[in-house]
């Protein structure tokens, strides 16, 4: 028995005859749940106007908000994975990687290209996290180490833009030397004495975390992104403990020594455009 | 004497082994016959089992309670002549991850490695031997240490993974670990890195860079241990033979692949059967390994270490074929 009564029906119409909105019109943010036009949070460049949310998002909006008028020249384009180890899982290598290029246009989790930020050179490598978790495999190493070879041979500083689950576990032991390679390779463009800068973005975790990403001459991050070795679950799980409120965020990371500077999405290109001047022999 | 389950065939007859001996004891029986023809017998299963083992079957080995860990190692290889040293003089000292410099045929070396524990208490003190980032600060405290007063270095990796923990994240595991692979790259001194037991990932490459990196035969090394590539791969945990079987994990694949220089050979049965003749090995290859390293000048091997990890991964590159 209840205690009150319903006297009127409630939500009469069916599933079916719901009205939706059409899609791509509006952007709801998933953190303040405030609602603007999808046109107004693209220029905001996906930072929620209410609460600064940082949307994800990817190589293509990095180079267009990094790269004076969004010119560049993309370095190895066309790299893609080989399979080296012809793994299969659930599903086949192979076919998570063409599904993962049909959906995302990309030939892999990083791209990398050379052009001017506030008319100052710089080589800019920058991951996808739709394509397979931005996970590392030869193809994310061998094109960091060619982009660090090129900002050497143009004495370019050299931004990387990390945002990835870590290594990619279907190249194995070869996802897990790329660490390797990419410390290796930073230690010739430390040689040279051209600046890196490391830009962590949400998520960056893993292989990725343990390596480059926190090899900075400056570790930099966009707010409130989360930034580990092991993964969240994982630690949880291995204390038995709920984990504290803002664990692994950006700010922790700041707080505990590991960052230089959180950078709001909307400042970046005049702060990295002052810190490549500031570095400028 | 623990046996694995593939190992029961070994153990049996190893069973009635003594029962002949104690026969020949008690009794004036002569077993004489009986007990070679056991011993032989012994030989061509050992032999037949092992030359036929899984990659699941050697990461079990590689994890097999009476195999020797590092300090084993240790204590074989300088007889004796070792100085433990301690801490990474900013937050503590890292039971996981030990190091000190000892002697190997009268050279003085730097020996690093993770630790593991035999019995539940030593395994706990050890924390399995898994390191924190102080670990792996002692670590480079020592190599840099060992730099200064031009002594090579030797490393022994066996560990499950970096450890997982809050404090270790609140101390920058990542961190630790990736300045590990950068000033590894660039130390003056000769490294060799031997995996004498399990090589997991990112942990295990922490102490991983070196201008010979080597791996005993019954030993894995991948960016993932096959249990948690099952659990996330095919969400469960039961298909850790294929996963171990998919990373192509072994000495063998690995040694096929580029990744490493060289695969130790372990006497027919696993090092844990036969530890004596194991760190024999062990230490042959090492001063093996020293003296071509010793000829070479210091900036030549800091360039042949970063050619030669620069040159790994394979990738389909329609102008530049890599490898």
């Amino acid at each position: 028995m209840s205690w009150f009564k319903r006297i009127s029906e409630g939500i009469t119409t069916s599933t079916k005859e719901k009205k939706e909105t059409p899609e791509g019109l509006w952007y709801k943010c998933p953190s303040c749940k405030s609602i603007v036009p999808s046109n107004d949070h693209a220029n905001q460049l996906y930072v929620c106007s209410t609460c600064s949310f940082h949307e994800r998002i990817g190589s293509k909006e990095y180079f267009e908000l990094l790269f004076d008028d969004n010119a560049f020249d993309e370095l190895n384009k066309d790299m893609h994975s080989a399979d080296p180890l012809n793994f299969t899982d659930t599903k086949k290598y192979a076919d998570r990687l063409k599904d993962s290029m049909a959906k995302s246009g990309l030939t892999d989790a990083i791209r990398t290209a050379h052009g001017n930020l506030d008319g100052q050179g710089v080589v800019i490598a920058c991951m996808d996290f739709r394509f397979i978790g931005g996970s590392m495999g030869s193809v994310m190493g061998e094109k960091i180490a060619r982009a660090i070879d090129h900002a050497i041979k143009e004495k370019t500083p050299f931004l990387l833009i990390s945002k990835s689950g870590g290594a990619r576990m279907m190249e194995a032991a070869y996802s897990l030397m790329q660490m390797a390679k990419t410390s290796a390779k930073l230690t010739r463009l430390s040689e040279a004495g051209l600046p890196y800068i490391s830009l962590l973005t949400d998520p960056t975790t893993g292989g990725v975390t343990a390596s480059f990403a926190m090899l900075g001459d400056m570790n930099i991050a966009e707010p409130v992104a989360l930034i580990g070795f092991a993964g969240p679950r994982v630690v949880k799980e291995t204390i038995g403990k709920e984990l504290p409120k803002g664990f692994q965020t950006s700010e922790f990371v700041l707080e505990h020594g590991f960052l230089d500077k959180i950078i709001d999405r909307r400042e970046m290109k005049a702060k990295l455009s002052q810190i490549f001047r500031l570095l400028k022999k | 004497m623990n046996f694995l389950d593939f190992e029961k065939p070994i153990a049996n007859l190893l069973e009635q082994l003594e029962k002949a001996k104690e026969i020949a004891t008690s009794s004036k029986v002569d077993v004489g016959p009986t007990l070679i023809e056991l011993e032989k017998k012994i030989e061509s299963t050992r032999k037949d089992i092992f030359s036929k083992l899984s990659p699941w079957q050697r990461v079990q080995l590689s994890r097999h309670p009476d195999r020797p860990y590092t300090l084993n190692y240790i204590e074989a290889v300088t007889g004796g002549d070792f100085m433990e040293l301690h801490g990474d003089r900013t937050v503590k000292d890292d039971k996981a991850m030990i190091g000190g410099f000892g002697t190997i045929d009268g050279q003085s070396v730097m020996i690093i490695g993770q630790q593991k524990g035999s019995t539940t208490k030593q395994r706990q003190f050890r924390n399995f031997g898994m390191a924190n980032p102080e670990g792996y600060r002692k670590a480079l405290r020592l190599m840099k240490l060992a730099e200064k007063f031009n002594k090579p270095i030797v490393t022994f990796i066996d560990t499950p993974g970096a450890y997982p923990g809050l404090e270790a994240e609140e101390r920058g595991q990542g961190e630790a670990i990736a300045r590990n692979l950068y000033e590894m790259m660039l130390l003056k001194v000769p490294v060799i890195c031997i995996v004498i037991g399990e090589g997991a990932s990112g942990g295990a490459l922490g102490i991983g860079i070196g201008d010979r990196v080597l791996m005993l035969e019954n030993t894995w090394y991948s960016v993932i241990s096959p249990e948690s590539c099952s659990s996330i791969l095919w969400r469960s945990w039961d298909f850790k033979e294929k996963a171990a079987m998919a990373l192509k994990l072994t000495a063998e694949d690995m040694l096929e692949q580029k990744l490493i220089d060289g695969i130790v050979r372990e006497p027919i049965g696993g090092a844990h059967a036969f530890p004596e003749q194991m760190f024999e090995i062990v230490k042959n290859e090492i001063t093996k390994q020293l003296d071509v390293l010793n000829k070479l000048k210091p900036e030549e091997r800091v360039e042949q270490r970063i050619a030669k990890f620069c040159a790994m991964g394979v990738v389909n590159d329609i102008v530049n074929q890599v490898n």
